[in-house]
């Protein structure tokens, strides 16, 4: 790893951070009408909202709340919600492990998975389980999300009343910790759904990519020397061919992983997850300017930081551009 | 290095020639490729749909029905609504029919802006290099750290719920895959001996640009505008399920909301909310499909499997 390249990605990446941040200022300040329209009550005397406003900085002229604003988010800083009446970052404290709850959760059991129906897929090429196999995972990959959810729920949720139909606990209980939550049998009850159908989605990605990728290793003069020296068949698929496969699939996953934060919005949506996607939604529905910025600016984080990791492997694989120094 | 660039240079004639023929090779692959051709006849299907929807609809999306005097809310299917009735008895197959006009509309515009942005973008960086090319590619990371749907959300609800904002939202972001694409063959076809000719000829930059350099590349952006399409009618599906959309269209996405929001999932209106999702997901497809084509164009080695 060449550390100049490194440097000048990190440099790239704060400077992506920066300007994502400052769009986002934008779109949030020039939104029409009182931004806090939702926290006002109708009520309140001229004198009441004037002081509100002066609160919230809102009487500053735009270019100093802008470097107020910038201040405070290098500090961690990112505002009150008008909602909740509570800072922006304990709020979304509250909701972030759900949300990476669901997304581990998911990636692990759809990139194994994903791998292995992809080493078997490349394995049989040409036989009926594999062409079966393809058009079930173009489907995986067409089919929307938020539908998905809705047949799932539809059947195992209404129709059978298996799992519960949305939310991490039943009405009324709560765990006492996060280790509670995740030491409960019910909270994986709450979980299964929204995770089947984020896999449902996921799978599809990891398993085409180890597809194609074994396709080509297959053929290498190696595998064939194994084959006859007589090693087994899956020792052959997973020591020789898949290894040598993993390395992109590693980097489509951290991709992968950047965009499904923001894509969360509709699936934790769906399943009244409460997680960072809905809080979003939640935040934006109710006009909640400061809640709706932080988590926009979390999720976008996230993502440009798993970006950055992609770049970074993705270096890994092919030396020619760390080394070459770009373009 | 220099055998690095050498190496460079032996790729970028093989790329050539796969570019010369890409404008035969877009029209013929539909013929050959029989996936291109049902993503095609797909696509078309739609369109005619979207266009007759008056004519094949037996009722006004927005009517609600009444038998003898009632409101025919909720029914399965029967004789006159062959999907049965919403909620507020409206007819679910009309529904499913007029949800074609919001998605061509929504997919071709999306195609359109991705296809005009990315081309323009990937063009002016690719010939100018340089500074250009930097500004330009910087501009184009920062749109690849702008996480999508949150964005389009954002927009929608700043502009205000219409057809046009989510088109213009997915637009100002869906066209930063283009934009490399193009940028990356833009920088091969720069290289060639026509191009060179142009210039010593006298030609423009303009000129050559557009009139020796587009040609070239305008199949590959095509392409990618068919895979935005499918990607932006799913977009517009969960923007409008998310409660963002344009709430006078008659969308799939809208129908999903509807169900979802008055409890067909509970009372198991199956055939409610299980079409407008299948014609979503064969919209979808009908990309892959000739995306899945257009790897033949790029890529002929995979032709091989």
């Amino acid at each position: 790893m060449n550390w100049m390249y490194l440097l000048r990605r990190i440099g790239q990446m704060i400077l992506t951070l920066w300007v994502v941040a400052t769009i986002l200022f934008f779109i949030f300040r020039l939104m029409p009408g009182n931004p806090l329209a939702a926290y006002i009550d109708p009520t309140f005397t001229a004198e009441q909202q004037q002081e509100l406003m002066r609160q919230f900085g809102l009487d500053k002229p735009l270019w100093e709340q802008y470097f107020i604003y910038m201040a405070n988010l290098l500090q961690g800083e990112l505002g009150q919600s008008f909602f909740y009446k509570d800072s922006v970052t304990s709020i979304m404290m509250n909701v972030l492990p759900n949300t990476i709850y669901l997304m581990v959760f998911s990636f692990v059991i759809a990139y194994v998975l994903g791998i292995l129906f992809g080493v078997l897929f490349a394995w049989y090429r040409g036989s009926k389980f594999e062409t079966i196999g393809l058009i079930a995972t173009l489907i995986t990959r067409s089919a929307p999300q938020f539908w998905v959810g809705m047949v799932l729920l539809a059947i195992f949720s209404f129709h059978f009343g298996w799992l519960p139909s949305g939310g991490v606990s039943a009405a009324g209980s709560q765990y006492n910790s996060e280790w509670d939550k995740l030491t409960s049998l019910e909270f994986y009850k709450f979980l299964s759904l929204p995770a089947f159908t984020l896999i449902f989605y996921l799978i599809g990605l990891p398993l085409l990519l180890m597809r194609s990728n074994m396709l080509d290793v297959l053929g290498d003069t190696y595998v064939e020397m194994a084959k006859m020296r007589g090693l087994s068949k899956y020792r052959i698929m997973f020591k020789y061919g898949a290894r040598n496969a993993a390395l992109p699939v590693l980097t489509a996953m951290a991709v992968g992983i950047g965009y499904t934060i923001g894509g969360n919005v509709i699936i934790e949506t769906v399943f009244s997850w409460p997680g960072i996607g809905r809080l979003l939604v939640n935040a934006v529905t109710a006009s909640d300017y400061p809640l709706a910025q932080g988590a926009f600016l979390v999720i976008a984080a996230f993502m440009i930081f798993m970006n950055f990791v992609a770049d970074l492997l993705y270096g890994l694989l092919d030396p020619k551009i760390s080394a070459g120094g770009g373009k | 290095m220099e055998q690095m660039i050498e190496e460079q240079k032996g790729k970028d004639s093989e790329l050539y020639i796969i570019l010369k023929n890409s404008w035969s090779n877009f029209f013929n692959f539909f013929k050959e490729d029989r996936f291109a051709m049902v993503g095609l006849i797909i696509y078309l299907f739609v369109g005619i749909i979207a266009i007759f929807a008056p004519v094949i609809a037996p009722y006004d999306p927005h009517e609600m029905l009444r038998y003898d005097g009632e409101y025919r809310t909720n029914a399965g299917p029967n004789s006159e609504n062959i999907l049965g009735t919403t909620n507020m008895g409206r007819d679910v197959f009309s529904q499913l029919i007029y949800g074609a006009r919001p998605a061509v509309l929504v997919g071709v515009s999306a195609a359109f802006m991705v296809v005009l942005i990315g081309t323009l973008v990937g063009l002016v960086a690719g010939y100018y290099r340089g500074k250009v090319d930097t500004f330009l590619m910087r501009v184009t990371d920062v749109a690849f750290g702008i996480p999508f749907e949150p964005f389009v959300i954002v927009l929608v609800a700043f502009l205000g719920p219409s057809i046009w904002n989510i088109v213009l939202a997915m637009g100002l972001l869906l066209w930063r895959d283009t934009a490399r694409v193009i940028r990356s063959q833009v920088l091969v076809v720069r290289e060639r001996g026509f191009v060179e000719s142009a210039r010593v000829a006298g030609a423009s930059n303009f000129r050559i640009i557009f009139r020796h350099i587009t040609p070239n590349i305008l199949p590959l952006a095509l392409l990618y505008g068919s895979l935005a399409m499918g990607w932006a009618i799913l977009t517009e599906a969960a923007i409008s399920f998310l409660g963002f959309g344009d709430p006078s269209a008659v969308s799939w996405g809208f129908m999903l909301n509807d169900a979802f929001v008055s409890q067909a999932l509970s009372r198991g209106s199956y055939s409610w909310f299980v079409p407008p999702g299948i014609c979503i997901m064969l919209v979808v497809m009908a990309g892959f499909y000739i995306g899945r084509g257009s790897e033949k164009i790029l890529y002929p080695r995979m032709n091989q499997y």
